[in-house]
């Protein structure tokens, strides 16, 4: 598989890869240090055309041997142009979560932030609104997490009122 | 059997609604009432699926009297849960029941709706027995269609064997009425 995008991306910005590998099935990937995501991440989308973002999500390395930091962000974009994916990896640690949001640079990233937000529980900064998407605000504790308890109950939740719904002509008196 | 079974439904003077008459009434109604159940299917997982099975052709289910799925709750007199309840949609599915009128009667249709069948995990509702009352509960992920008629005709037996007192003028449980329309 092409190692073009990430050569480039090597070239152009050797302070922010902090590492590269084949993995087992040959695609290419690079590490990045959180810090400098979005300058390559706009890098790929202006100069290399890589426009499309296909998803960002997470591992949890709790209980693999190699857990320091403890959770890995990744990112897949794809350029329809080129017809080449590219794949990029963050690594945050357990006690400060965070990486810069992409939203900015691509409004596709914005239900798959809060995806990792809900779920593992990182923070994007400057995300515009990271709320949780698929569980509800009551929800204790971010379940993809390996150490959120196998049999963890949640408490049940009161019905929300609402106010969203267009019923036919009119708004039934709902603003 | 419990109070809460008997449903108030005639009242006339108490002699005249004695013995013979009341049981008369009684049997009755409640053979009317097993064999007009009209549902509304709650379906929300691929119990679905085999929930039309059940309703179409083959199998059949106006046969033994559910003809009819009424898509709104205050229509219907039985809540078929057909498929996975999580947390998220627990309170819809208890505001669903509530709004139904009374006699109703709910089917756990399938291990989903019964106890969360495999989904043993922190998104899904244990069993809807946790929220509301279950009269028959389905086992089969997802049930046969021949099971669930089986399920129907416990269902109406059940319903059959109601006892509906004639005369019995008791108060109506508080929680039947609206607060302040006592």
């Amino acid at each position: 598989m092409s190692t073009f995008a990430l050569d480039r991306v090597t070239a152009q910005f050797p302070e922010a890869v902090a590492e590269r590998y084949l993995d087992r099935t040959g695609g290419a990937w690079a590490v990045l240090h959180a810090e400098h995501l979005p300058k390559v991440a706009a890098f790929l989308k202006n100069e290399l055309d890589f426009k499309l973002f296909v998803s960002v999500d997470a591992v949890d390395r709790l209980h693999l041997a190699e857990s320091d930091p403890r959770f890995e962000v990744v990112y897949f974009l794809y350029s329809v142009s080129r017809h080449e994916h590219v794949r990029l990896k963050v690594r945050v640690s357990e006690t400060r979560p965070e990486v810069p949001s992409l939203v900015p640079l691509f409004k596709g990233a914005n239900w798959w932030e809060r995806f990792v937000w809900d779920f593992y529980g990182i923070r994007f900064t400057d995300h515009p609104d990271l709320r949780r998407v698929l569980l509800y605000e009551e929800f204790q504790g971010h379940p993809l997490r390996k150490d959120y308890a196998l049999r963890d109950r949640q408490p049940l939740i009161p019905e929300r009122p609402i106010k969203d719904i267009f019923r036919g002509p009119g708004t039934s008196g709902v603003a | 059997m419990a109070d809460s079974d008997i449903a108030p439904v005639l009242t006339t003077r108490r002699d005249e609604a004695m013995g013979f008459f009341s049981r008369m009434v009684s049997k009755g109604l409640g053979w009317a009432r097993k064999y007009s159940l009209f549902t509304y299917p709650y379906a929300t997982a691929c119990c679905g699926m085999e929930y039309m099975s059940v309703a179409a052709g083959r199998h059949d289910i106006a046969r033994f009297g559910a003809e009819f799925p009424r898509f709104s709750p205050r229509q219907a007199d039985l809540l078929m849960v057909v498929g996975t309840i999580n947390l998220k949609q627990a309170p819809i599915l208890k505001r669903v029941y509530e709004q139904m009128c009374e006699p109703k009667w709910v089917i756990a249709f399938g291990v989903c709706a019964s106890s969360g069948g495999f989904y043993d995990n922190y998104a899904v509702l244990q069993g809807i027995d946790r929220i509301i009352p279950v009269d028959v509960y389905i086992p089969g992920c997802p049930p046969r269609p021949e099971q669930v008629l089986d399920g129907l005709k416990m269902l109406q037996d059940k319903i059959g064997a109601q006892v509906h007192r004639v005369g019995e003028n008791s108060p109506v449980p508080s929680d039947f009425m609206l607060p302040g329309s006592r």
